[in-house]
């Protein structure tokens, strides 16, 4: 009358080697993929995607106001910029050191620009003539906004030993 | 004499004290092994293990710097706030006027001895042939200390926040611009596209992620303090952990070839 068998017994019987090892690898397979994923998702973490940096589009009023072949400093506390005018060209330089991206300043006296980490030397127009400064200054895309006034992109750069100085957007001309 | 015996008699003493004095060997081991600190440390050091010409006790004097920087640098913390609009200036007060503020000279001198001593620990012990099995683990565990310990350097020199900090790290993390694939100007990285859409840009590789933005900034400074207080003293002090342990377990110090 009495079963010699407990029922738990019959239920763990149909657990066998191989689903056994089937579910424990199904369990490390999920466990190692969660690893990955909370891991990378904290990785994301380290990408911020507001930034409290200067635009990179912005106007820096009309091309009159910058004197033939002049250097003008005022944009660079806050942009990081050189306007430069040779003439009737006006380009927009990036005062980075292409050494490897210290401000440098202009000389006025020496018509230069001087890299104050480690000595590089530009000339006006940005070509490196001294110091460890692999390539010239590089430079930014400026236009004519709907107000007159200049519009300078520094999402677009144009280096020179790439050929893209002559680019119509790498410049622009006062007529 | 009749105090300190009932002192040592007391359940308190006993409880906390798992052995006689030890000005015996069996005391002596007991008390080693009995303390969760010390017993990192072999029970017995050869005698060529204490001789200063030996080891020049460079790595004995970098981790007693590590504790000096440790706890000079936890005293900085209560005056220091690492933010751009007062960093340059808490650093300046504690120059200047808060009183014993000398924790800020001893800590940056601190540091600047604690990398050079860990140079001579490393050259000693590859002048003395002890990076050989069965340490050439332990010489593995040690090269990753010398390079969190310059790491600390470099994450400590930003926080004053002086145009030196500022300049020196701008530099030193413009390399991780060409860090292969992950930086945005290193080799491979223009192959990682979404159609023609790059996926490393100034904006999204390594250099960004160190600095918080694609410029050293607010962000950076905020990162560099947390990686310099917490995160690399903490690894850091792991793999000492480590490290003194393996100098045990692999037969202590080696002895003169
Ligand atoms: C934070 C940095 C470090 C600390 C605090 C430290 C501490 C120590 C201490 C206290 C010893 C005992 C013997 C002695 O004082 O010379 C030791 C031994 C040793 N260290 Fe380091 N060390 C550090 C970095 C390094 C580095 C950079 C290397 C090599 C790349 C290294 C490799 C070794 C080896 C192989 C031993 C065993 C030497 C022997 O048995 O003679 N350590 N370390
Ligand atoms: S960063 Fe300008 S010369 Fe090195």
């Amino acid at each position: 009358m009495a079963s010699t068998t407990p029922p738990t017994r019959t239920a763990n019987a149909q657990l066998t080697r191989r689903s056994f090892l089937e579910s424990v690898s199904t369990g490390w397979f999920i466990f190692t993929a969660a690893c990955i994923a909370g891991l990378s998702a904290t990785a994301r973490f380290f990408f911020p995607n507001d930034l409290f940096e200067p635009p990179t589009r912005f106007k820096i009023g009309l091309p009159e106001n910058y004197a033939p072949n002049s250097v003008d400093e005022n944009w660079k506390a806050k942009y990081r910029i050189w306007v430069v005018r040779d003439g009737e060209k006006i380009v927009i330089l990036n005062a980075t050191c292409t050494h490897l991206g210290c401000t440098p300043n202009w000389l006025l006296t020496e018509g230069k620009f001087k890299c104050p980490c480690h000595g590089s030397g530009f000339y006006r127009d940005g070509i490196n003539f001294e110091g460890p400064a692999p390539r010239p200054l590089e430079r930014f895309k400026l236009s004519l906004a709907a107000d007159g006034q200049i519009e300078v992109d520094k999402s677009r750069k144009y280096q020179k030993e790439l050929g893209q100085w002559n680019d119509p957007d790498s410049f622009l001309k006062i007529s | 004499m009749a105090l300190f015996k009932n002192l040592t008699e007391t359940q308190i003493w006993k409880s906390i004290f798992r052995h006689k004095y030890p000005d015996n060997t069996r005391d002596q081991a007991l008390a080693v092994l009995s303390n969760v600190f010390l017993h990192l440390h072999p029970i017995k050091v050869r005698k060529s293990g204490v001789r200063m010409s030996f080891t020049w006790c460079m790595g004995g004097v970098t981790f007693f710097l590590f504790l000096v920087e440790t706890i000079t640098g936890i005293l900085l913390m209560f005056y220091f706030r690492p933010v751009v609009e007062y960093a340059f200036n808490d650093m300046k007060d504690l120059r200047e006027v808060t009183p014993m503020g000398i924790m800020r000279e001893l800590h940056r001198w601190g540091a600047h001895l604690m990398v050079i001593t860990v140079w001579l620990h490393m050259l000693r012990v590859f002048l003395t042939g002890s990076y050989k099995p069965p340490r050439e683990f332990n010489w593995n565990v040690g090269v990753i200390l010398l390079v969190l310990t310059l790491l600390l350097s470099f994450t400590g020199y930003l926080l004053p926040w002086d145009q030196l900090a500022i300049w020196a790290v701008t530099v030193g993390t413009n390399m991780a611009r060409a860090t292969p694939l992950l930086g945005h100007e290193g080799p491979g990285a223009a192959l990682l596209t979404l159609g023609d859409i790059p996926i490393i840009t100034a904006g999204s590789d390594v250099r960004f992620g160190l600095l918080g933005g694609t410029v050293v900034g607010p962000a950076t400074l905020m990162r560099f303090y947390v990686l310099h207080c917490v995160f690399i003293p903490m690894i850091a002090g792991v793999l000492m952990a480590v490290h003194f342990w393996r100098v045990r377990k692999d037969g202590g110090i080696s002895g003169p070839l």
